[in-house]
């Protein structure tokens, strides 16, 4: 069986061999601090297996996030130039190579589902061949590895080193952007340990109106909405407002189809991780990897579509609901 | 009561623009010790966080093929190939790589698309070829414009595609929570049925909204002359950003 803790520990060796580049990289002028932080990205990947697996206390892997965390929130990391094809060589090669360059760009996607769709069915014996419940993840990692391949033979690149600088170049431009949405997961689970989603529930029934039904299905939406603006994840604010709105004041009371209640209740935390930046890998990643000098561009281009479907789903569930 | 100062630093935070990672290592501190946790469950916290939620870090395995192909001239063959489709404006091919997303994410296959597979290498080049074919050389503003729309094409394709597949994490998460909450029964594919509607007016919204982008573009041209601060290929702006940041 193909287990996804081999995935994630390619992911950190590849991170551990761009640290060592990039520590020899001089034109870098901060090249041990970013050094020192992709490398322990690297070793926390790996590392992390024996942590998920309770074999080795999670404590140095939380000292070694913090540190990270000093490490780009203080400036320490930069970037170096790697060397490249200039614009002109690029038009040169791409009309020489033509359409083909697509083939490897697909061969990903292509991948990827033929994993979720077929090989999930594949079974060795009684194993499947895919570890259960990850073959997305798995798709993605076999589907970037075929690609690489399949890209290697058609720009006839015999280097390994070449991808691998140019990943790392994409890497050191994205910078910290990259670690975000993994720390905002991390906070998201300490605010869940620490009581917030508790008090928030405790609020939101306080100021809610006795016997108003409609108004409760708007308090519900909106506060689907701004809570998973806050927690920039509405799988972690679906549990708190349902507990507190949904189940108790829609479904019970209200006499609402729980199907219809939930399903757009959740659908207008969707709304919300359009709106904020705590939503990273959505929002501010994008913006990292497309190069945009506002971090909130792509939520400024969705904010409009989010509000006007945060109404939408407040009608629909008024209309169909009850 | 006190444990919510933890979301008041995170709101502060992002809203005086501090650097994110700091805001929410702090937040992240914080609020752990006001929740009563000792500092080694704090440090835990984050160990056992980072370690379950590497998942969304992996994108970061196809950055050197897609570095490879980029070096390889894989955007300016997307800018040739628009070229070819006359008709195919920025809106119109947004709205048709919108449909395809929540098409394929409503039958399960989310990890088609995304920033780094499919709207770096690709989507961006074809949406600012079609400007440029119609348009020329495109001012800085536009060039961020159209970007931050081919990241928004994907984020509402994927978020009001995938709730129509009954497999898909969150559906699972509405069912699980209330048949273990309640002790009800809840069937997946009734949830799954009332996220179509939405899906529905996401697209019609969305795809209006990408559609009105042409005439916004078409005025930006009309207002700033042609080429002016004209950025020219994604490698160079992605450094002009990073260097932005570093100072």
């Amino acid at each position: 069986m193909i287990k996804v803790e081999w995935f994630f520990w390619l992911v950190g060796a590849v991170f551990l061999v761009m640290a060592a580049q990039m520590l020899v990289d001089r034109s870098n002028p901060k090249r041990f601090g970013s050094a020192a932080f992709w490398g322990l990205l690297g070793a926390g990947f790996i590392y992390s297996t024996r942590v998920v697996e309770k074999t080795s206390p999670a404590e140095p892997l939380g000292v070694a996030v913090l540190v990270m965390v000093c490490l780009a929130g203080f400036g320490f990391t930069g970037k170096g130039t790697v060397p490249t094809t200039s614009r002109e060589q690029r038009v040169a090669i791409a009309s020489r190579l033509g359409s083909r360059i697509f083939i490897p760009a697909l061969t990903i996607p292509v991948v990827a589902m033929v994993c979720a769709v077929f090989v999930k069915k594949w079974h060795i014996g009684t194993e499947p061949v895919l570890q259960k419940g990850s073959e997305t993840i798995l798709g993605l990692g076999v589907g970037a590895i075929v690609a690489l391949v399949v890209g290697m033979l058609v720009v006839r690149e015999k280097r390994i080193s070449v991808p691998v600088h140019e990943g790392r170049s994409m890497l050191e431009a994205m910078g910290w952007a990259l670690l975000l949405p993994q720390l905002l997961a991390t906070l998201g689970s300490i605010f869940q340990v620490s009581g917030v989603g508790k008090q928030v529930g405790v609020i939101t029934s306080k100021v809610l109106p006795d016997g108003k039904i409609y108004v409760a299905v708007i308090v519900y939406c909106l506060g689907m909405f701004l809570f998973t603006m806050i927690m920039g994840n509405a799988f972690a604010a679906f549990p708190v407002m349902t507990a507190a709105i949904g189940w108790p004041v829609l479904v019970v009371e209200g006499g609402g189809d729980p199907a219809v209640v939930l399903a757009l209740g959740m659908l207008a935390g969707f709304c919300g991780t359009l709106c904020t930046p705590m939503a990273a890998n959505f929002n501010i990643v994008p913006a990292a990897l497309l190069g945009l000098k506002d971090q909130y561009g792509p939520i400024k281009a969705q904010l409009p579509t989010a509000g006007a479907l945060l109404v939408v789903n407040i009608g629909i569930m008024s209309a169909f609901a009850f | 009561m006190i444990v919510l100062l933890g979301v008041l630093l995170v709101i502060v935070g992002f809203a005086t623009r501090r650097n994110p990672l700091l805001v929410v290592g702090v937040s992240g501190v914080a609020t752990g010790l006001l929740g009563d946790l000792s500092p080694r469950e704090v440090l835990a916290a984050f160990g056992n966080g980072f370690a379950s939620s590497r998942g969304v870090t992996i994108f970061a395995i196809t950055l050197p093929v897609i570095g490879l192909l980029e070096r390889n001239g894989l955007q300016e063959q997307a800018r040739t190939l628009i070229a070819r489709f006359g008709k195919l404006t920025t809106g119109r091919f947004l709205v048709l790589y919108l449909g395809l997303r929540q098409i394929t994410a409503a039958v399960g296959l989310v990890s088609l698309g995304g920033p780094a597979q499919t709207v770096r290498p690709l989507v961006v080049p074809m949406a600012e070829g079609a400007a440029e074919r119609s348009h020329g050389p495109l001012p800085e503003k536009t060039r961020e414009k159209i970007r931050s729309h081919s990241a928004g094409a994907d984020n509402v394709g994927l978020f009001f595609g995938e709730d129509c597949f009954l497999a898909v994490g969150s559906i699972l998460l509405i069912t699980g929570f209330v048949n273990t909450t309640y002790h009800q029964h809840i069937e997946p594919l009734h949830v799954a049925l009332w996220a179509i509607p939405t899906a529905v007016f996401a697209f019609l919204i969305h795809g209006a909204r990408l559609l009105r982008l042409d005439r916004t573009l078409a005025r930006d041209f009309a207002a700033a002359p042609a080429g002016a601060g004209a950025v020219p290929a994604m490698a160079s702006a992605v450094d002009s950003a990073a260097e932005e940041k570093l100072k």
